[in-house]
């Protein structure tokens, strides 16, 4: 079922030669606008009941826009958004607050300000204050509160009733990690009870693990619309590119369903890339907990360069991080590589993953951040499984080195 | 537009209030200050005017009588200038709200509008109690005064939604109006009586709207008169007019209105 239909949604900021000819506009007048300029341009998408949708893309991507004429604040030049119930908008946390009101006082007011009715407030405000959990200060004026109290009253009161389409715009990042968990255990609960989401953020962990479907916009355009990794990794291989236009983007998704994402100047290219035993030397396409493992891959410079870092990164199948770093940070860092010559880089380490499929992503740059001289960076070039042969079962990603000590300490 | 406007009302009320707390709360004398504002404003015009300058109120002997012409006057003029100066840069102040928050946008200048009211109202109770100090009680004529109140909203809610518009388009508006406004104040017999003018000035009065309710004010608490019905002709329509053409203007302006702030 289609909560959200958004279609052909374009908005436009037009400037006129001066402000009486926009008036005269108003009323009918035949006017021309000096110059405009197209925040979002042509935008169309539809969201099911329980899809959760991630935004992401840079800044002046035409994100907060987007969000903002599907809530309604800002009207489409041309195009529609057509929401199916009720919709909540979180924008800005604890806006419409009056510092002088007590929390109590601003969940009727600010609540009142988004469209809920007092009755509706009277019955939700037990929930609020849970939820909220700021104890005596629910009836202390808001200016007494620090600005983390102040994020969980705004977000109570903003989810205290359940959507039928939440837009949720970077306001988590606020607050202590216990009021974030919280927050996105109650994002998932909605999500489950039918809550169409969207969420815009740079925090691209977030967008794996809470979103089934990611929108990258660039210029006010949809640049890509898929899975999250797939739409993720393309991002992080874009900002690359804008840093140095040089750089190519290839992209396609492997048959066991990781997705490859190359990207580079490729000045310097990994010719070998390779999981092998650390005893027999040969290639493992399944590790076992515990066996010892060497990473080994083979770069080949095209042209001089005057400074190369190895980094890798290594991911679950959720595309969380499990580790990560290079060479730049163990101080490894080579200097003035000649073009032709051919550098062998070995990490040697032992299996201590949890079951399941990782990939190992190779960077290769000038610096620690690919942004400066991305010689080629490839997203989930090699992919290999763990299988737990000789532990007891046990969940997540890590094979920490745990035992249970039991004993009995009294009768 | 007034539908949406009524489902807010909890929303405006506690508005309202939360403006009226905002601006005593913490101060020592709290509500005090509607009484000693207008109190030392007056005492401060009465000792230079009526004392240095040896100004007299025609038509009649009695010390009290320049104070009050002057706190009538005074009340008339601040109601008025609140609505159009606060109206005037509400949409500016609050343009975070209403980027982010969807919600009727026209409960602004209603919250402005209503806080002064009720500010007003306050200050007359204020007024009330230094007029008996004075020894001086309104008269029947008081009776009309809730018309002066709605013809002054009225006016100073229309064009202050008008000019509250184009100053989000063009910031200069406000700063020009505040001048205007200092110059208007004195074009309306306030300070002064209306006779002490040259008679080839006295067309501007005639002009100025705000006049004839500030002569009805001075009427109705301290003449004890009924004002001429003829002088509220060109208020009342200028009134309705400017109301009509702010809600019209406001419709209009409002898709572009979020687009500049």
């Amino acid at each position: 079922m289609t909560v959200l239909s958004v279609s052909h949604l374009s908005k436009r900021y037009a400037n006129y030669a001066s402000s009486l000819e926009r008036f005269a506009g108003w009323f009918g007048a035949p006017v021309k606008p000096t110059d405009e300029f197209w925040p979002v341009k042509d935008i169309s998408f539809s969201l099911a009941a329980g899809e959760a949708l991630g935004l992401i893309g840079q800044n002046g991507a035409g994100k907060s826009t987007l969000l903002k004429l599907i809530t309604g604040t800002v009207r489409p030049t041309e195009g529609t958004a057509h929401v199916g119930g009720r919709i909540s908008a979180i924008l800005e946390l604890g806006l419409g607050f009056n510092p002088e009101f007590t929390g109590r006082q601003n969940a009727y007011h600010a609540g009142g300000l988004m469209g809920l009715s007092q009755a509706r407030l009277a019955e939700l405000m037990p929930h609020i204050e849970d939820f909220a959990e700021i104890g005596e200060f629910f009836d202390q004026p808001v200016r007494t509160y620090s600005s983390g109290m102040q994020a969980r009253l705004a977000f109570a009161l903003a989810t205290a009733e359940r959507p039928e389409v939440l837009i949720v715009d970077e306001v988590l990042s606020v607050g202590d990690s216990y009021f974030q968990h919280k927050s996105f255990d109650r994002i998932r609960s909605f999500k489950a009870a039918g809550t169409s989401i969207i969420l815009v953020t740079h925090s691209l962990g977030d967008v794996r693990s809470l979103c089934d479907r990611v929108i990258l916009l660039d210029k006010g355009h949809v640049l890509k619309d898929g899975s999250p990794d797939e739409v993720v990794d393309y991002y992080n291989a874009m900002i690359a590119t804008k840093e140095n236009e040089k750089l190519k983007v290839e992209q396609r998704r492997e048959k066991d369903g990781w997705a490859f994402t190359r990207s580079g100047t490729f000045q310097v290219k990994a010719s070998t890339l390779e999981l092998l035993d650390a005893e027999s030397g040969e290639p493992v396409k399944v590790a076992s907990i515990g066996q010892s493992l060497v990473l080994r891959l083979v770069a080949k410079a095209e042209t001089d360069v005057s400074r190369l870092v190895l980094g890798f990164m290594l991911r679950d199948r959720t595309g969380h991080i499990v580790w990560g770093t290079n060479t730049w940070h163990t101080q490894q860092a080579l200097q003035n590589v000649k073009a032709g010559e051919e550098i062998e880089f070995q990490l040697p380490f032992t299996c201590t993953l949890g079951q399941g499929s990782y990939s190992f992503s190779p960077s290769l740059a000038s610096s620690d951040t690919h942004l400066e001289d991305n010689y080629e960076w490839q997203d989930n070039a090699l992919v290999f499984d763990v299988i737990n042969a000789t532990q007891p079962f046990f969940i997540g990603t890590s094979a920490l080195d745990a035992r249970f000590v039991i004993r009995g300490v009294g009768a | 537009m007034f539908r949406s406007l009524w489902q807010y009302r909890h929303f405006i009320i506690s508005s309202i209030r939360g403006e009226l707390k905002g601006r005593f709360v913490r101060s020592r004398l709290g509500g005090l200050w509607f009484i000693l504002h207008p109190l030392a404003q007056a005492l401060i015009f009465s000792i230079v005017l009526s004392e240095v300058l040896k100004a007299r109120l025609p038509d009649t002997d009695s010390p009290a009588a320049y104070p009050i012409y002057l706190l009538s006057g005074m009340a008339a003029w601040n109601l008025f200038s609140e609505i159009l100066t606060r109206s005037m840069t509400v949409f500016i102040e609050q343009a975070s709200v209403m980027k982010k928050i969807a919600f009727p946008r026209l409960c602004l200048p209603v919250i402005v509008g209503g806080t002064a009211l009720i500010n007003h109202l306050l200050l007359l109770v204020a007024l009330f109690i230094i007029f008996i100090f004075l020894g001086h009680i309104p008269g029947r004529a008081l009776i009309l005064l809730p018309i002066g109140i709605v013809l002054i909203a009225a006016i100073g809610f229309g064009l202050g939604v008008i000019l509250g518009v184009m100053n989000v388009f063009i910031r200069d508006i406000a700063q020009v109006m505040t001048i205007m406004l200092q110059l208007w104040y004195w074009l309306t017999p306030i300070v002064y009586p209306a006779n002490v003018l040259p008679e080839k000035y006295s067309f501007v009065i005639g002009l100025n709207p705000v006049a004839p309710l500030v002569a009805l004010y001075q009427d109705a608490l301290l003449f004890n008169r009924w004002p001429n019905p003829e002088s509220l002709v060109m208020p009342a329509v200028l009134g309705l007019l400017s109301v009509t053409f702010a809600m019209i203007f406001f419709r209009r302006a409002s898709p572009e209105l979020i687009d500049v702030l």
